[in-house]
């Protein structure tokens, strides 16, 4: 285990759910789903017309000005780092010693999009100046650090629906290994539009429940029928220890170790041994110096998919043994839906909020509960967690067979 | 087709506001675009293309490095239109 321990800081978000940390986590811990109708008229023309928007749009978060310059991604990435830098207490700091590692799956997808019909529509002469910055994947980065004039190194991570994980794993290895004190990291995306869930729907990975959108994601019930497309961000502020203490700062948690496997089954869909999940379990908590008895809580990659909640749920049992009996599973993106580059990201800040209040997230909408689903899933009202030292771990997957697990241990 | 001087600076002030969000109140004959309007080489850009489809002149690209001040912009629109 590494001699530069590293705990998390500050916290920052914007979900379908809330437009900063605490209205998400109350909305969270109530049941409430951000699913909901798409109003845009291109929703009816393809086969799902929902998605789980951010509750509070940039607009009124942000300059106008700073809007037009920015893609969506890059407005949430600056809005949920500001709120974790303010949490953080605004550190006063050597900006060399300063790393941001925030990932997105797909990018400036829209921007990419838009300026392609503007293209078409009016000719090149009008293709916005912006555009490459705007839909590089290291855009949401690369603002960030030049906000915050970050100059330890801006890293963007990308692997899909793995890749928010993934970030703050870089993160933790940046410290770890001191090339840096302090590193905001996170993921972010942007990509409801409809060529993006015309494609996702193309490979049957939505779920086309149009007549009852708020009830469409449903991680381990019985009846799923693919995740639903949600937006946004997640950003945590990690922080060594020592530097920590000595500015005085609100310590939430430890980030304690990470696991890191690639599957080499399949390009998309998950292998049902789940023998890449299982390595990554182990990994991360063996880089942690834990044992599965320490383990209290996960936060599920499950996104309501018929093959991959259940790969998942098999691969944790089988990982966990007979302790993951006592270890209570939360599956958020029945709330959120899918972020996909930003989901590992959210569900760690949700992660954070659980070990500090001590209350699991409930999952909602499971009516009737998969029977091949091995594990303690917490359902429809929070869950208290034990007193004393605890640990919890975020799981995340992505095309590409990426396998990410973190491990968050209480202070 | 003859463009008034003060009809292409009031033009320019409502780009300018559009593009870098700097109040066309404060916008003046004697502002530099980089240093007070915060308008950098991108945003030049779409200045500059705004104000060619707006006032229907071409701006080549060797001019507007030339373009330092809204007056040098207003000056070099008002001689293409003329």
């Amino acid at each position: 285990m590494s001699a530069r321990r590293v705990v998390v800081t500050g916290l920052g978000a914007t979900t379908p759910l809330g437009g900063d940390v605490t209205t998400s986590w109350s909305a969270l811990l109530a049941g409430t789903s951000g699913v909901r109708l798409l109003t845009e008229d291109w929703a009816q023309n393809i086969p799902v017309h929902f998605a789980a928007r951010v509750a509070i749009e940039p607009s009124e978060q942000m300059e106008r000005v700073e809007i037009r310059r920015l893609d969506r991604s890059e407005q949430f990435a600056l809005i949920a780092s500001r709120e974790a830098w303010k949490d953080a207490g605004s550190p006063e700091m050597d900006k060399e010693r300063l790393g941001v590692v925030i990932a997105s799956g797909i990018g400036g997808v829209t921007t990419l999009l838009d300026q392609y019909d503007v293209l078409r529509e009016k000719g090149p002469r009008l293709v916005s100046p912006h555009t490459v910055p705007m839909l590089m994947p290291n855009g949401p980065a690369a603002n960030v650090g030049l906000e915050l004039q970050a100059k330890a190194g801006v890293h963007t991570p990308v692997s899909a629906c793995a890749s928010g994980a993934e970030a703050i794993g870089y993160a933790l290895d940046m410290i770890r290994n001191n090339r840096a004190d302090v590193v905001v990291s996170g993921g972010v995306e942007a990509a409801i539009h409809e060529l993006p869930m015309s494609a996702f729907a193309a490979m049957k990975a939505l779920s086309t429940r149009n007549d009852d959108p708020a009830r469409a994601s449903r991680p381990y019930d019985l009846n799923r029928d693919g995740f639903v497309l949600g937006e946004g961000g997640g950003v945590l502020v990690l922080e060594e220890y020592e530097h920590a203490r000595a500015r005085g700062a609100r310590m939430y948690c430890e980030i304690v170790g990470q696991g890191l496997t690639s599957d080499g089954y399949h390009i998309a869909a998950p292998d049902p041994e789940g023998a890449g999940v299982q390595r990554a379990l182990k990994f991360a908590l063996r880089d942690a110096g834990l044992t599965t008895k320490d383990i209290v809580h996960l936060n599920a990659h499950a996104t309501s998919t018929p093959a991959g909640d259940v790969a998942e749920a098999n691969a944790l049992r089988a990982a966990l043994g007979i302790d993951a009996d006592h270890v209570a599973v939360s599956a958020t993106k029945s709330m959120t839906g899918h972020l996909l580059g930003g989901a590992g990201a959210i569900e760690s800040v949700f992660i954070v909020k659980t070990l500090q209040d001590r209350l699991a997230p409930p999952t909602i909408n499971i009516e009737d509960l998969d029977p091949a689903v091995s594990v303690d899933v917490v359902r429809d009202k929070p869950r208290p967690l034990p007193s004393g030292d605890i640990a919890a771990l975020n799981d995340s997957f992505g095309f590409g067979g990426h396998n990410v697990v973190l491990v968050f241990k209480s202070l | 087709m003859a463009l008034a001087q003060a009809d292409v600076l009031a033009g320019l002030k409502e780009i300018v506001e559009e593009v870098a969000g700097i109040p066309a109140a404060s916008i003046e004959m004697d502002k530099n675009f980089t240093e007070d309007l915060e308008v950098d080489s991108l945003s030049m850009v779409e200045v500059v293309v705004a104000a060619e489809e707006r006032f229907g002149v071409k701006i080549p690209d060797e001019a507007v490095t030339d373009l330092v001040t809204v007056g040098d912009a207003v000056n070099f629109i008002v001689n293409a239109a003329n």
